[in-house]
């Protein structure tokens, strides 16, 4: 392996890890503040890329002005339908076994993907072109534009995410419920409304991970599989814990561009070739984390005293 | 301070209260009232359904029927977080702390519900928000001075000795301001100097600022010491209430306690009993 393309696959790496990093913040967070598993959340990234999509596309007004009115316009409707799923479906569920709320979720995915796929159908959409489709030089390095604008955006917002929860009345008091709920409405936080935050909090941090990745790699029904990487980078950094979250998603970029990345392009038995190797690499990390941390790099250590 | 209660003289009153979990009955139609300025003890063996009280008056349980009122207005069907802006505080058998953060951040999130500015300000630490967080600091600080932890200000909660945290814990409730005080087994496995801290503490929350409070505790001679009233229970049923010297030597309380045949139960003599 080339330095070359190491360096280049570390790049790329954290530009795409950085939205993986959004996407598993909003699933930590959710799980963190309400212990439900979402497995809906990919559904929730590729609401956010169909809508933007559709919305560009059919707001008559200069791109640049319509994009941006779509992106205000998906955000809200994300913030609105994780509102409608807390209140319609989770918080009738409030107190059922862990199981059946998660099971719940993926059905929900499936109900979510289906419509969408009803709406737009099955092929790859795109954005119209945003942003010109050239690329940066950053020393010897070269990378798409719109890599790096989503990278810098996903970035930015992982830097207001963090400080909404460390300074801000409301993260404080979703940081409280997250830790212990009961002890938390003890001390005057409302846990329905904290649950109602965390899911327009999820949707909205996927319904942006959706929207970057539309902008660089386009919209499909099987983007919600990185719902699935967003899990497995929460996974890695440990379930309960939101630093572990972003770094979760920045290892995973990083490892899927380097390592398979270099086994795609590189490794060719006679016969057939690993082509695709790269989409499992994260889990094979995962895998191996967990052999040997199973509560996650940054998790907590669950020692109970008896 | 924080929410008033009314200028009434019964600062609570539970009316016929029952609570169930299927089929096992753990409060059975209890009555009670407490007035302003009073430390009223709850008594009774394991499993007596003290704690599922306190639960119910700070909004874990929902009772099956009966009524609460806290100040003149009902409360039975609210919601803990709203129980708590209404002025009750609590601590818990099992401490319930952050261990994670520190003594004075757990201690500060008893602040939560006094605080007013909005996220942005609050987040940028803005002037307005930056004279409001001093005010709770300075609240805080107090408490801190009160309960004599100085020391223990910048430590994780985790790293603290057991008694400590049980002070931490009364410092957070504390910290609400609350109108009511709910304390459930302050002194459970404390050694006998941090006892007497503890005792030292709810007196001087009694005499000097005239918080009303229910305590539960298993060491009878402190509960004897310091409640001006008792009310004991057994099996959910309030079977004795009165003061302390009474309830002391009431013929059902001792058969509670000890069974059919004994006739005496010593002031202290059950000390350090811990419900599981």
């Amino acid at each position: 392996m080339s330095l070359q393309f190491a360096l280049e696959g570390v790049v790329i790496g954290l530009a795409v890890g950085s939205i993986y990093a959004l996407i598993a913040l909003g699933f930590a967070l959710l799980y963190k503040s309400t212990k439900i598993l979402n497995l809906a959340h990919g559904e929730l990234v590729l609401f956010g890329g169909y809508l933007a999509i559709a919305l560009t596309r059919s707001l008559p007004l200069p791109l640049l002005l319509a994009f941006l009115l779509a992106i205000i316009g998906t955000l809200a409707a994300a913030a609105l339908l994780g509102f409608a799923i807390e209140r319609t479906i989770m918080r009738p569920l409030f107190g059922q076994p862990a199981l059946s709320v998660i099971i719940v979720t993926l059905a929900l995915g499936y109900i979510v993907r289906g419509v969408m796929v009803g709406v737009w159908g099955g092929d790859t959409r795109q954005f119209p072109p945003v942003l010109p489709a050239d690329v940066i030089h950053l020393g010897s390095l070269t990378m798409p534009r719109v890599g790096l604008v989503s990278a810098l955006v996903a970035l930015a917002l992982l830097v207001l995410f963090s400080l909404f929860f460390r300074y801000s009345l409301w993260g404080i008091a979703m940081r409280a419920a997250a830790n212990e709920q009961l002890t938390a409405s003890t001390l005057g936080v409302s846990l329905t409304r904290v649950f109602a935050y965390a899911w327009a909090f999820a949707a909205i941090a996927g319904s942006v991970g959706g929207i970057l990745l539309g902008l660089w790699l386009g919209v499909n029904f099987a983007l919600n599989f990185v719902g699935l990487k967003a899990l497995a980078a929460v996974i890695l950094g440990g379930l309960d814990s939101i630093p572990g979250a972003i770094l979760g998603g920045l290892i995973l970029g990083v490892v899927e561009n380097v390592i398979g990345g270099y086994i795609d392009a590189n490794v060719r038995f006679p016969g057939f070739s690993l082509y695709g190797f790269k989409e499992i690499t994260p889990f094979l990390v995962i895998l191996i984390v967990l052999m040997i941390r199973p509560y996650g790099l940054f998790g907590t250590e669950h020692v109970e005293r008896l | 301070m924080g929410p008033e209660l009314p200028l009434v003289d019964t600062v609570l009153t539970v009316e016929r209260l029952t609570l169930s979990f299927a089929g096992l009955v753990a409060i059975d139609g209890l009555s009670f009232s407490l007035r302003a300025g009073e430390l009223l003890g709850i008594i009774g063996p394991n499993g007596a359904g003290k704690t599922s009280v306190l639960n119910c008056i700070n909004g874990f349980y929902h009772p099956q029927s009966g009524r609460i009122h806290l100040g003149g207005r009902e409360i039975t069907h609210q919601p803990p977080h709203v129980r708590a802006r209404l002025g009750i505080g609590r601590t818990f058998q099992n401490i319930a702390l952050y261990p994670a953060m520190s003594a004075l951040a757990n201690i500060m999130s008893g602040r939560l519900i006094h605080m007013r500015s909005g996220v942005l300000a609050g987040g940028l630490y803005w002037g307005p928000a930056e004279r409001e967080f001093l005010r709770h600091r300075a609240r805080v600080e107090e408490i801190i001075d009160f309960l004599e932890i100085e020391a223990h200000r910048n430590h994780r909660v985790a790293e603290l000795p057991y008694g400590i945290q049980k002070k931490v814990e009364l410092g957070r409730a504390l910290a609400m301001a609350p109108g009511l005080l709910l304390l459930d087994e302050p002194m459970a496995g404390m050694s006998a100097e941090e006892k007497a801290d503890m005792a030292r503490y709810i007196l001087e929350l009694r005499e000097v600022r005239g918080l009303p409070m229910i305590l539960i505790e298993h060491d009878m001679g402190v509960i004897m010491d310091l409640c001006d009233r008792l009310i004991c229970m057994d099996y959910g049923k309030k079977i004795a209430e009165g003061p302390p010297q009474e309830i002391q030597h009431h013929a059902d309380v001792i058969r509670a306690y000890l069974g059919e045949d004994h006739a005496v139960v010593g002031g202290g003599g059950r000390g350090g009993g811990e419900e599981a």
